[in-house]
């Protein structure tokens, strides 16, 4: 495998990582979470995993993003921390 | 406060990263995990439940309780959702908003008001005003058959490829979640109900735990499928194949069930009434 691309997604699941953490806009928080699980399949599917990074794409990028802009929408946008 | 949070955060953090030198290389072929069971799995796939995705296998076949128990975590997780979020009080909203849809003339019907009713003339639209959205509802009508298909392949097609029951069941879940989005979430309610929902949650757990009493009502252990081959009519072998397939659909409609439970619970807030 490549070792730069490996390097660029480790650094990107790093940085949506606490992009994610320290966001105070809640949809952004969980937007940049669904892109820190993408960044995360894409590293299951370079070790080999790819069961793993199938079920990482559609649970942890698909549907769990749509759940937390749902329960967003129910509350409000910004956070105090 | 914040600096003790942050050191001590930094402490735990050094801890695992000085534990996890401990482990073996990626990959390395003398790692306990690649020399005992690995090496059993790889060799003898093939010859005890002939599927070629031995992911799958282990995961339906060889250590079939873990997924059932799985299967009953999510189980628990939609039902969870229902207790914590659903409400069955009726508030009348302070207004309704209709739509007359041969003009396209939109209603606002204050507290007390004549509603309309229930008919092809008028639809009931959110409160948070949604201006009429063809281009949303006419791609979502045309993608959302292909997203099903797609979710069925993956549940059928895990003996071979990627996939299983717990990612088919997901994107059959959100092909829902996507309906509910695009139309809106009464008309989805409307057509895929609370009840019914609920009732393939319970069912999906049922198959799969009842295909391990099914083993055990043919001389079998539990979950050990060899057994359904008299039922089946085909060899040992191939009947944990098929006894693989029985349990990922199990694992595929409870799955779906949860996420669009999920999805109803929190986008109403329990209400089911106005969502996202």
């Amino acid at each position: 495998m490549i070792w730069q691309i490996e390097l660029i997604i480790l650094v990107l699941v790093v940085l949506f990582g606490m992009g994610a953490l320290a966001v105070k806009d809640l949809l952004s928080a969980a937007i940049l979470f669904g892109a820190y699980s993408f960044m995360l399949c894409l590293l299951w599917a370079i070790m080999g995993a790819v069961d793993v990074a199938f079920t990482e794409a559609s649970v942890g990028a698909g549907i769990s993003t749509v759940l937390f802009v749902a329960a967003v929408f129910r509350t409000t946008r910004k956070t105090d921390n | 406060m914040r600096i003790t949070g942050i050191i001590l955060i930094l402490l735990m953090g050094g801890l695992l990263f000085y534990g996890a030198l401990d482990f073996p290389v990626w990959g390395d072929p003398q790692s306990p995990a690649s020399s005992h069971l690995s090496p059993y799995y790889i060799e003898h796939t093939m010859s005890d439940t002939s599927v070629p995705n031995i992911v799958t296998s282990v995961l339906a076949d060889y250590r079939g309780y873990d997924t059932m128990f799985e299967t009953v975590v999510i189980f628990t997780a939609g039902i969870i959702s229902f207790f914590l979020l659903r409400t069955f009080k009726k508030t009348a909203p302070d207004s309704r908003l209709y739509r007359h849809i041969p003009t396209g003339i939109t209603l606002r019907i204050e507290k007390g008001g004549k509603v309309p009713d229930e008919s092809d003339q008028f639809e009931r639209i959110d409160s948070v005003w949604v201006p009429y959205d063809l281009i949303v509802r006419t791609t979502c009508r045309m993608v959302i058959p292909f997203i099903q298909i797609f979710a069925l392949y993956v549940i059928a097609h895990g003996h071979h490829s990627p996939g299983g029951g717990f990612q088919g069941g997901v994107i059959l879940g959100a092909s829902f979640v996507l309906f509910a989005i695009g139309f809106n979430l009464r008309l989805a309610i409307k057509q895929m109900g609370e009840k019914f929902v609920t009732f393939m949650c319970a069912l999906g757990v049922s198959i799969y735990a009842g295909t391990g009493f099914l083993c055990v009502l043919f001389k079998s252990k539990y979950l050990d499928y060899s057994g359904l081959a008299a039922l089946l009519g085909t060899d040992p072998v191939t009947a944990r194949s098929h006894g693989i397939l029985i349990v990922e659909i199990g694992v595929g409609i409870a799955v779906m069930a949860v996420m669009i439970m999920l999805y109803y619970n929190l986008a109403s807030a329990g209400k089911h009434d106005e969502g996202l």
